[in-house]
């Protein structure tokens, strides 16, 4: 320090020395971000489920937990909350089923690797309404592809057919078909993220454990399950919590192959919050509905999160 | 009968040839070594003795069974990796039982052996702890006992030591020595550390670029190698070579030593200009030129500190060799020239 070049106080050099600031300053946005489109209609929500308020008279009149009341001896609501959890319970299961099987293909080296890699993270770069559209006319009810299919092959429309005597499936129409339909629409969605989280984590294991495995006696399902998957544990969750995350919120596909039914079979939390608050006009009662994801999600998060870390490997 | 048998074992990653025939055989009880400068292969054969590569070409056999396209749990083998590849979500009992479960033995069984493996290692007390909660040198004794837990025909190490500090080297080396000759279980064990070779070794196998350049025991593989590889490959410093003539002569720098006080009669004399002297305590290096060279004469001299003549650096000493202590090497080809002559030493 020589003394003679003094910074004056507020040059941006001074500035960018001092790191508590500069800190603040850019974490900043960031908080914004969070205050702006989180916090601020979340302490919304709280506030609406506590009022009676309407698209039609949105004045707040705190009527306290009388919504809750109205929400919670609602049927609808009582089979959204369950469709929500077989929704997303069936769909994240059977993602992490099938993202582990596509991983451990994609670890092998064979020749159209690359194209395989592209095709399966295809769905997650297609925009979901588009590819939901796309998804509507392989479930339609007369043009159904699959059914066609199914048709020719003699399983479906014959007198003694597999499938029954009936020309189509009508995936949308029944309710069991239905749960089906977005479950594997929400599968094949988020199944590339889950592939592409479990690959990294099983490119992290290293390749002397594999081997020291086999050394060891070790056949294929050995080290898929006492060698593999524990070691993965970690990943896997944070792929799970990921998955559960996104489909108990979403409610794209089943807005738009389904809209909830038919009569609220495929009805989830999401969709119904939707269907109440904005096009019902209850914000009250919507707002209610959707503060049920808190609790939901909270616990779902601690829980994980407290697996991987008790799974982690140093 | 060989434990282990390689023969014409040929290996290519896409174009690139890292196994050119090789042939060798182990003997019973052996402790043979694979050394080697890195990217020489070894590695490879070891992983093909395994079963964890398969070869281009050749066979391998052990205990006079084929085993060439068998995969590694078929052949009762163990073996210790270089990063001891201990499961990170096991315990220390349940890493050594690992290849005792594999073969569905029952729980006494398996108590009884881990502590057997365990006891043999010193690690008794830490079978309930995680590896990440153990020392480097209690990991590699880890692995170790996982290795030998169910009595492997064949034992393979791969730079077991190469991760622990140097003073835990030298005694992880006796452990080591002293454990395979009670336990007498074949083992093949690749190093590039020629100390570690020859220290450990019953046969040391030298390798580079995918080629056997000789086997033999440590005292033959340092006083009578098969080539200039071999000769500047082993030895600290390495084998000094000169050119003379159409040969280049081959000699130890501790057997190139200053002529006053030397009492052998059939020794060769030679002018060396000393340009460096280096005192490093337990010996002297000096370096420097032999006269009658015009290139490649650089060579250097390995003084014990009983020979406490004074050299100094520009001046020219008559330095001499023991004729028994120069081989001959073909330049071309870099092969010894065979001639009648002991082994030094």
């Amino acid at each position: 320090m020589e003394g003679v070049e003094q910074a004056p106080v507020f040059s941006l050099r001074y500035v960018w020395e001092q790191e508590r600031l500069l800190a603040t300053v850019m974490i900043a946005p960031a908080v914004l971000y969070v205050v702006a489109l989180i916090g601020f209609p979340f302490v919304l929500a709280i506030v609406y489920s506590l009022s009676d308020a309407t698209t039609g008279d949105p004045a707040l009149r705190l009527v306290g937990l009388r919504t809750f009341g109205l929400v919670l001896r609602d049927p609808v609501f009582l089979k959204a909350l369950q469709n929500t959890f077989v929704f997303t319970l069936a769909s994240q299961v059977l993602v992490l089923v099938l993202a582990k099987i596509l991983a451990l293909v994609l670890m092998e080296d064979f020749p159209g690797k690359r194209l395989v890699r592209f095709l399966i993270l295809l769905p997650w770069t297609a925009p979901i309404s588009l590819s939901a559209i796309g998804w509507l006319w392989i479930f339609d009810s007369v043009f159904s592809p699959i059914d066609w299919i199914a048709r020719s092959l003699g399983l479906l429309g014959g007198p003694e057919a597999l499938l029954g005597s009936e020309p189509n499936l009508y995936w949308l129409g029944r309710p069991f078909l239905a749960m089906a339909s977005v479950i594997l629409v929400q599968t094949w969605r988020i199944l590339p993220l889950a592939t592409v989280i479990l690959l990294a984590g099983l490119t992290a294991i290293p390749r002397d454990i594999l081997d020291a495995a086999q050394v060891d006696g070790a056949g294929f399902w050995r080290r898929l399950f006492q060698v593999i998957m524990p070691m993965l544990l970690p990943v896997m969750s944070i792929a799970f919590l990921f998955g559960f995350v996104f489909t108990f919120t979403d409610m794209t596909v089943v807005y738009v192959l389904t809209r909830g039914g038919p009569v609220n079979s495929t009805q989830v939390l999401a969709s119904w919050a939707f269907f109440k608050g904005i096009e019902a006009g209850d914000l009250a009662q919507g707002a209610a509905v959707a503060l049920f994801f808190f609790p939901a999600l909270a616990g779902v998060t601690t829980l994980i999160l407290l697996v991987a870390r008790r799974a982690e490997v140093s | 009968m060989a434990q282990v048998q390689v023969t014409g074992i040929t290996k290519y990653f896409g174009e690139v040839k890292v196994l050119d025939n090789v042939n060798l055989a182990t003997r019973k009880h052996e402790f043979l070594v694979l050394l080697g400068p890195s990217g020489c292969g070894k590695t490879t054969l070891l992983r093909i003795i395994a079963g964890l590569e398969r070869p281009t070409r050749g066979e391998v056999l052990i205990g006079g069974r084929e085993v060439t396209g068998l995969p590694p749990r078929a052949r009762n083998i163990a073996m210790v990796f270089q990063s001891y590849a201990l499961y990170p979500h096991m315990t220390v009992f349940e890493n050594i039982s690992f290849p005792l479960r594999t073969q569905n033995m029952n729980r006494d069984a398996i108590q009884e052996k881990v502590a057997w493996a365990a006891g043999l290692f010193g690690i008794d007390r830490l079978l309930e702890r995680k590896p990440r909660e153990l020392s480097g040198g209690e990991r590699q004794r880890v692995a170790l006992a996982r290795a030998i837990v169910r009595m492997p025909t064949v034992f393979l190490l791969d730079e077991p030591l190469s991760n622990l500090d140097a003073k835990l080297r030298a005694s992880a080396r006796e452990e080591l020595q002293t454990f395979q000759k009670r336990i007498g279980i074949t083992t093949i064990y690749v190093t590039h550390d020629q100390v570690e070779a020859m220290g450990l070794g019953n046969r040391i196998v030298v390798m580079d670029q995918g080629r056997v350049r000789q086997i033999g025991t440590p005292l033959q593989v340092y006083w009578e190698p098969a080539d200039t590889f071999v000769a500047t490959f082993v030895g600290s410093p390495p084998m000094n070579l000169v050119e003379q003539g159409e040969v280049l002569m081959g000699f130890r720098p501790e057997d190139f030593l200053p002529i006053e006080g030397r009492e052998e009669e059939d020794v060769e004399r030679f002018q060396f200009e000393v340009t460096w002297v280096e005192n490093l305590g337990a010996e002297r290096l000096v370096y420097g030129n032999m006269a009658f060279q015009s290139r490649n004469g650089r060579v250097v001299s390995r003084l014990a500190p009983n020979i406490r003549v004074s050299l100094e650096a520009g001046k020219t000493y008559i330095f001499a060799v023991p004729r028994l202590g120069i081989k001959l090497f073909d330049r071309n080809t870099g092969m010894l020239l065979r001639r009648v002559s002991g082994v030094g030493g």
